[in-house]
């Protein structure tokens, strides 16, 4: 008998995205541009994060339509975003057959409490987070994929880098630490103990660990990827910027060859001018999107 | 020996750590001169159009193509199937065309339809094997130099040709070691008892 929607298959399919890039699209002809420089999957979205900022006012799950012309558009899987905790936003993509959910910071929280139970579903899901306890909390919630959450539409990696060093910096910890200590350490870091334990274990996240939130450049998708991500989101990064084609391009090779200083070198030249960057100390703390989620 | 696992993007580590529970080495491969000296090729699942991309970006296509017809065993997984077929439906991607077989891509549907299955590979044995389906291809036709080693239904899933294996599902992400051990012996791995 074929199982579908299983545990495998939701975590396998982000096995599948690793070593590559997510890109943010939100026409049909960015998709396609977005395949065509070698995109392993893009985000459908009304508009990208930079835009949301810029806009305010409550940001939700885009129209259908955009996201099924763009699912037309393109062979590579599509990925869509839902408001935390709105599962019927959730309900509504799996009806669409999107390729994977996330549950995003990005978009206005739907639920101050609770996020969604992604186990009642067959499409997977991926979800931000910014140190170990808080991965932890949305994989046993049913997450088959994470994220860093950076600081979205900023085109500053800084966040994404703080997020990605705590991560790893947490993981190095408990698996040097005594096992009796284990349990005391969930407590404090509000995780579940049997996926601490895992992690103590295996010396990773149970599930593929991405940075996404700022990355602008080839040498930020390197960055991340030398600090340990398994892969890259790009958001405002490339349809914000001067030639988003070269750009593309540009941080698939450096994605791939992340520790190949020659390739990174070649592929940085002449792409025009990035997307203009944020400092995050000018963002109001409760302007920054990486604040929600629980 | 020393098995090289194409590793422009994908699920390259896992097949990696499934030939190190073989004890068998294997090195990434990014760029053409890290094909020298290897015994054989995977290439692992992944998204095929980003890999095929890379691999015309990189001149990887010719050192491949050259190197498996001078006698290099090449496994394909997934994404990897694609890339050894000869055609694929509806598409003109670049490929290395290495098997004599039609390949359908996401040719089950979309994530929501992927799925798992105990399937039956006589060549394995009577144990059926776990197979993993991720947005999968299937062997639409195969030519008549092609041995077919299982089908789902009435899909062609899993198929020999020579020194060339094509699979459509995922063994390297199970701990079932039979089909690795198979392409392994094509490399000249002695038969494990």
């Amino acid at each position: 008998m074929a199982e579908k929607g299983t545990w495998t298959v939701k975590k396998g399919l982000a096995e599948m995205l690793k070593g590559g890039v997510i890109m943010d699209v939100t026409t049909p002809e960015q998709a396609r541009i977005a395949e065509e420089a070698g995109a392993c999957a893009v985000m459908a979205l009304e508009r990208v994060p930079a835009d949301i900022r810029a806009a305010g006012g409550v940001a939700r799950m885009a129209d259908p339509e955009v996201i099924l012309r763009i699912m037309d558009a393109v062979t590579i899987p599509v990925m869509a975003k839902v408001r935390i905790g709105h599962f019927v936003e959730a309900q509504i993509l799996e009806e669409l057959g999107v390729d994977y959910i996330d549950e995003s910071e990005v978009l206005t929280p739907a639920d101050e409490h609770h996020h969604i139970d992604k186990h009642k579903f067959k499409v997977p899901f991926v979800c931000g987070a910014r140190n170990l306890g808080e991965a932890l909390r949305r994989i046993a919630e049913g997450a088959a994929m994470i994220r860093t959450k950076g600081e979205p539409g900023t085109g500053n990696v800084v966040e994404a880098v703080r997020h990605m060093r705590m991560m790893m910096a947490e993981i190095r910890r408990v698996q040097n630490m005594p096992r009796e200590e284990l349990m005391a350490l969930a407590k404090e870091m509000g995780a579940p103990y049997e996926l601490l334990l895992q992690v103590a274990e295996q010396g990773r996240l149970p599930v593929v660990n991405f940075a996404a939130g700022g990355i602008a450049t080839p040498a930020d998708a390197a960055l991340m990827m030398q600090l340990g991500a398994d892969g890259i989101f790009v958001g405002s990064g490339i349809f914000k910027s001067k030639n988003p084609a070269a750009r593309a391009r540009a941080i698939v090779a450096a994605t791939t060859h992340y520790n190949d200083p020659k390739v990174l070198a070649e592929v940085s030249r002449n792409l025009g001018e990035a997307m203009p960057g944020l400092e995050i100390a000018t963002i109001a703390p409760e302007q920054r999107m990486q604040e929600r989620g629980w | 020996m020393l098995i090289g696992v194409l590793a422009l993007q994908g699920a390259f580590r896992e097949h990696q750590e499934m030939l190190a529970s073989l004890g068998v080495e294997s090195r990434q491969v990014r760029k053409p001169e890290q094909l020298e000296g290897i015994d054989g090729l995977i290439i692992p699942g992944g998204e095929s159009t980003t890999m095929g991309k890379l691999l015309q970006d990189y001149h990887l296509f010719e050192p491949i193509r050259q190197m498996a017809l001078q006698g290099m065993p090449v496994f394909g997984t997934c994404a990897g199937l694609i890339l050894l077929a000869r055609e694929i439906t509806g598409s003109s991607q670049p490929r290395l065309g290495l098997m004599d077989i039609t390949v359908a891509r996401n040719a089950f549907g979309r994530q929501v339809e992927s799925f798992e299955v105990d399937l039956s590979v006589p060549v394995l044995g009577e144990e059926p094997l776990r197979a993993v389906f991720i947005r999968a291809p299937y062997i639409v036709s195969t030519g008549p130099e092609v041995e077919v080693l299982a089908r789902y239904g009435d899909k062609i899933v899993l198929a020999r040709q020579g020194r060339f294996i094509g699979c459509a599902f995922h063994p390297e992400l199970t701990d079932d070691t039979r089909l690795h051990r198979l392409f392994l012996e094509q490399c000249g791995l002695k038969k494990a008892d």
